[in-house]
């Protein structure tokens, strides 16, 4: 039985896998995954979809906000972008979606580099701040600029072509979204395991320090920028594929608010976390539906306010999380299987 | 260049940013007294708005006991809110902090939505309508009572930070937490009322918005985020940078809604605040009286 860490070499240390039966089990659910859609309901594969990007949304903004502990409110305007050129290139130039996508990741990128250049002279809250009106300048502008965004009227993005294989129906954009949302799991998971993704976590917790240790703030800074902008951006470009028609009403402030709320329920500076959170805020609204109109024979008005319920039990969900389990699902999980890997003799 | 037109934004501003400058100013005080950053005070003004419609609409209460009873229910929640969410939260991560608000401004918004729906409700009269001419342009009179009663409130404000024992003990507890705990002073009781004064005045905020709009709905919440680039202009920490900034930003607001909105067409009136908060982070991050923060190891 095991009672404790005894990894003697770094190797072990950083190993991803803890063990054997860790790599099997994800190599089953692996399976199972991809599996889903053989035998999943439309609708279904729908919310499974939208999880899939909420999955790559939420760990990119982890890996700003959580990692390198800069709060962006900005969200929601990163995705209009990577949505908004992803559907620019695609009707444009006709090109296809295995160059637009990454090409919508790396615009938004560049852009969010240079939000982040305040990042740089402030920090904390003006940073917030900062994030916050380039959301709504953002917002302005998509509105405004129509020759590319298609203005109020929105944006029809093509259907993504592999040759001459459409992806339009539910299961072919599962395959699509889920083959990036891994890459972007893994990349993520590894980012953290090099000299980068540490960088990072020194700004995090001790931004001062982190310099006369010789770390360069201004790269490091810019550097979680860019590659929290680029997972934001291709979330956002897969947004525009699965919504088929993107318009300035598809990113409001909330949505970001929304993406802040999965990584601070999953929990902050966790992978597993943001993965976690995504599913959980996606279910959200969902369950809401079930309840309320499984409760519509004796609660009939209780339909009309799912909106208002939503928003009722995502603050508060958020609120409970921040005073009672700040780390989140993440640690929270954690905590059970290692009470229960040492079950009866935990101490 | 027509100076009726000009006269008239400029007054449109002054009003508008005169209830900026109230919000703002509960802004500060909270993140004076408690560092923390309220991303719910618009929803505070919503909730007095909806409360004073409330008492005035549905029981008749004469309105200026209806704005003491607003104040007294907002002077609740903000204790009530300040104790069960806030103070379990001392000393944790900024992100926390602006979290935990983001989370309460979506519950006081669903609660509202939940008890009033999203349509606008029309606001009583409480002042008189007709217009007074004042030089060349004529302004209604509700927009005078509105200046008359931000610059009375303000006024009892800086009053009570200046002479009253709770205000000056809130000062002390704003300038060093430690060095009031040590003479004596309740930091957590001071941080109470902070919360309380400063969803006194946004609720105050709220119901002049309600009789100068004649209807207030769900959008009165997004007053609060309009805060911020009068916060930031003014500089956190300066209640004083709060009114001017409020000012500043109103009028700034109304001059491009009215000179660059024909030209582009409609937004500019509401993203000009925000380019100017992008600007001002640029060239002057701590605003026009903000404290500069140096920062050793």
């Amino acid at each position: 039985m095991r009672c404790g860490d005894f990894k003697t070499t770094y190797t072990a240390d950083m190993t991803i896998f803890e063990s054997r039966s860790a790599r099997v089990m994800l190599g089953i659910f692996l399976c199972v995954l991809f599996s889903l859609p053989l035998y999943t309901p439309g609708y279904l594969l729908d919310i499974i979809n939208r999880i899939g990007i909420a999955v790559i949304g939420a760990i990119g903004l982890n890996i700003l906000t959580g990692f390198t502990g800069q709060i962006s409110l900005g969200n929601a305007a990163f995705m209009a972008i990577g949505a908004f050129s992803c559907g620019y290139l695609g009707t444009k130039f006709n090109m296809p979606f295995y160059f637009s996508i990454p090409l919508a990741g790396l615009i938004t990128a560049t852009f969010g580099m240079f939000v982040g250049i305040p990042s740089l002279r402030i920090k904390g809250l003006y940073l917030a701040m900062a994030t916050l009106a380039a959301h709504f300048i953002v917002e302005f502008l998509v509105v405004k600029w129509e020759s590319v965004t298609g203005g109020v009227a929105g944006l029809t993005v093509p259907t993504p072509k592999l040759g001459s294989f459409a992806i339009d129906s539910d299961a072919r954009l599962f395959v699509l979204i889920f083959v990036i949302a891994i890459m972007a799991v893994l990349f993520a998971k590894n980012l953290f395991r090099t000299k980068v993704g540490k960088a990072f976590v020194a700004i995090r917790d001790q931004a001062i320090s982190a310099e006369v240790m010789g770390v360069n703030i201004v790269k490091y800074k810019l550097l979680s920028f860019g590659i929290s902008s680029f997972y934001v951006g291709v979330a956002g470009a897969l947004i525009a594929f699965h919504a088929k028609i993107i318009s300035p009403e598809t990113f409001p402030v909330t949505v970001a608010i929304d993406y802040l709320g999965m990584i601070i329920i999953g929990g902050l500076g966790s992978i597993l976390g943001s993965i976690y959170g995504a599913i959980f805020i996606t279910l959200l609204p969902e369950i809401l539906r079930m309840v309320t109109t499984s409760l519509s024979g004796s609660f009939p008005e209780l339909v009309n306010k799912l909106a208002a319920m939503k928003e009722l039990v995502f603050g508060m969900l958020v609120i409970i999380f921040l005073i009672f389990e700040p780390n989140g699902m993440a640690s929270r999980w954690h905590n059970i299987k290692n009470y229960w890997k040492l079950y009866p003799f935990s101490h | 260049m027509d100076v009726t037109f000009f006269l008239q934004l400029f007054i449109n501003g002054l009003v508008v940013g005169s209830i900026y400058a109230l919000v703002a100013t509960g802004f500060v005080i909270i993140y004076k007294a408690t560092s923390a950053l309220n991303l719910a005070q618009g929803e505070f003004l919503m909730v007095g708005a909806y409360i004073c419609l409330n008492l005035l609409s549905k029981h008749q209460i004469p309105f200026w006991q209806a704005i003491l009873i607003t104040f007294a229910f907002s002077a609740l929640l903000g204790v009530i809110i300040e104790r069960l969410i806030l103070r379990p939260l001392i000393g944790s991560h900024l992100i926390s902090v602006i979290m935990v608000t983001l989370g309460l401004s979506s519950i006081l918004k669903a609660l509202i939505q939940l008890a009033y729906g999203t349509d606008t409700i029309p606001f009583p009269e409480v002042f008189p309508s007709a217009p007074v001419q004042i030089g060349p342009i004529p302004v209604s009179q509700g927009y005078l009572y509105a200046i008359g009663c931000v610059t009375i409130l303000v006024a009892l404000l800086t009053s009570f930070f200046k002479y009253s024992k709770t205000g000056m003990a809130m000062r002390a507890t704003a300038s060093s937490q430690q060095v009031s705990l040590s003479m004596g002073i309740s930091v957590k009781k001071m941080f109470a009322i902070s919360w309380a004064i400063a969803a006194i005045v946004s609720s105050m905020g709220g119901i002049l918005l309600g009789t100068i709009r004649g209807g207030i709905d769900m959008s009165l919440s997004f007053m609060g985020l309009k805060v911020l680039p009068v916060v930031i202009l003014g500089g956190l920490d300066s209640i004083l940078g709060a009114i001017v900034g409020g000012l500043i930003i109103g009028i700034l607001e109304n001059f491009s809604g009215g000179y660059i909105d024909p030209m582009v067409g409609g937004g500019a009136k509401e993203v000009a605040p925000y380019i100017a908060l992008i600007l001002i982070l640029m060239f002057k991050p701590y605003g026009l009286f903000g404290k500069k923060k140096i920062e050793r190891v």
